[in-house]
């Protein structure tokens, strides 16, 4: 960890409180210069890919998770070149600390890290609230956009087996702890898709056979911070019923919102395997046999999948 | 498709984006957004007479109305509502409000239905939020559709 940690009371309850910074911290980090040698490096990562245009934190890069993370041509993540030129264009180092931030609750901002994560960056956290809170407590913004030098960044080779599963690995998952994301609509299948996303549609509604129902917006307090780790104790060891050291699988209908709830497993409850399953519903809820329960029941481990 | 179906207005801005390169298309958008005109007072006080598009992956709202013309087909004026955090969603109502505020039904039910894909847009903004634009025309369409009918 190159950038010293915030310490607060909320943090450091959290299994990880260095993957969490405050608003507060960020301001008074970026007015202590914080940003001038590239050993802090703030990035933005939004749903709307003109926002950063209309106001960011000063001194903030702007990463766009369609156009810069993703493969153009497969359903995939970028590889490790294009992922080492794209850090570098954004003056991120390989031991640069890494803060992200975004709109809708840091939605994009996680999965933005989590994608940082599939490739092993070290030190990288979320402010805390994100854009919207940043914004709510008056704190400064420019249209300025910064051209950082360009940074040295190797050439790393995605990992994807620690925190990223794949239809294959939720089917043999079966039995172990899943946790759908999405909303009550979608889970009981009365939806093929999120209210306002028709065409990230399935052809088939429900959920995977036995995954609990938390919606992901229930870790997230009214000002978009994640809520305290007695709350989200409550949420996934009480209502979803996990327990300490289990084997988790976290999906949503295409991986940006079960990013954030990854984290809150990950990183502020210590759950030490979690994984996202980024085709999510869009690829599992399209795919030939594989097994899908309906309605507000868990249901069961298919007896074929159990094989 | 070309943009001789289109009204004047609407085929000028077709053609304003085509003439730019991708970030400075996404800038010119931005600009939209930033002209989009602010409801008149009887609407924002009244926002149940505004329809929300749903499709939209950001709350906007939008309403028209119409407007005598002497002797000739009424003109349909545009109203949008859509917030200051959702500047692509904006954008687009701003060209849309742009390209066709003011036409009649025929001029506005003759555009094409793919026509936010002539914006150049597609692979910079992602075919998932130029979705949110073809519905907003879509919407429009229908609205215009029904009230011309109105006046059949």
């Amino acid at each position: 960890m190159s950038y010293p940690v915030e310490q607060n009371e909320k943090f450091a309850a959290y299994a990880h409180p260095e993957r969490l910074v405050s608003t507060e911290w960020l301001a008074a980090a970026i007015d202590a210069g914080a940003l001038n040698d590239g050993k802090l490096v703030v990035v933005e990562s939004d749903e709307d890919v003109l926002l950063y245009e209309t106001g960011h934190i000063p001194g903030a890069v702007k990463i766009d998770w369609h156009t810069d993370l993703n493969d153009e041509v497969t359903r995939d993540y970028v590889e490790g070149e294009a992922f080492a030129a794209l850090a570098a264009a954004k003056g991120i180092s390989r031991d640069a600390t890494v803060v992200i931030y975004g709109d809708k609750s840091n939605w994009w901002a996680a999965y933005a890290l989590w994608v940082f994560s599939l490739f092993g960056h070290e030190d990288v956290r979320l402010l805390d609230g994100g854009r919207d809170k940043w914004i709510a407590e008056g704190r400064a913004l420019t249209t300025d956009i910064p051209s950082p030098a360009v940074a040295d960044y190797p050439v790393v080779e995605r990992n994807d087996t620690p925190i990223r599963a794949f239809k294959e690995d939720v089917l043999a998952h079966l039995g172990k702890p899943l946790i759908d994301v999405r909303s009550p609509e979608e889970y009981t299948g009365q939806r093929t898709h999120m209210p306002a996303y028709p065409e990230e549609g399935a052809l088939r509604g429900g959920h995977i056979p036995t995954a609990a129902s938390i919606p992901w917006a229930r870790a997230a307090a009214e000002d978009g911070t994640y809520r305290s780790r007695a709350e989200l104790e409550a949420l996934y060891l009480g209502e979803a019923g996990l327990t300490e050291g289990d084997d988790v699988v976290a999906y949503c209908r295409i991986g940006e919102r079960s990013s954030h709830t990854w984290f809150a497993l990950k990183f502020l409850l210590g759950f030490e395997t979690v994984r996202n399953y980024d085709g999510s519903w869009t690829e599992w809820g399209n795919a030939v046999r594989v097994p899908i329960a309906k309605g507000a029941e868990r249901g069961s481990v298919p007896a074929v999948a159990a094989r | 498709m070309s943009t001789q179906a289109l009204p004047t207005a609407l085929a000028e801005i077709v053609d304003d984006f085509q003439a730019l390169s991708e970030p400075e298309r996404l800038q010119l958008l931005l600009e939209f957004s930033r002209g989009l005109p602010e409801l008149p007072a009887r609407l924002n006080d009244h926002p149940e007479l505004l329809e929300q598009v749903v499709e939209c992956q950001s709350p906007l709202f939008l309403t028209i109305e119409t407007e005598k013309n002497d002797g000739g087909s009424p003109a349909f004026r545009l109203f949008f509502k859509a917030p200051p955090e959702a500047p692509t969603t904006r954008g687009f109502a701003g060209v849309l409000h742009e390209g066709l505020d003011g036409l009649t039904a025929e001029e506005i039910l003759a555009v094409p239905d793919d026509m936010p894909e002539l914006l150049g847009l597609t692979r910079a903004i992602t075919p998932l939020r130029m979705r949110g634009m073809t519905a907003m025309l879509g919407r429009i369409k229908r609205k215009v559709a029904a009230a011309a009918r109105l006046y059949a």
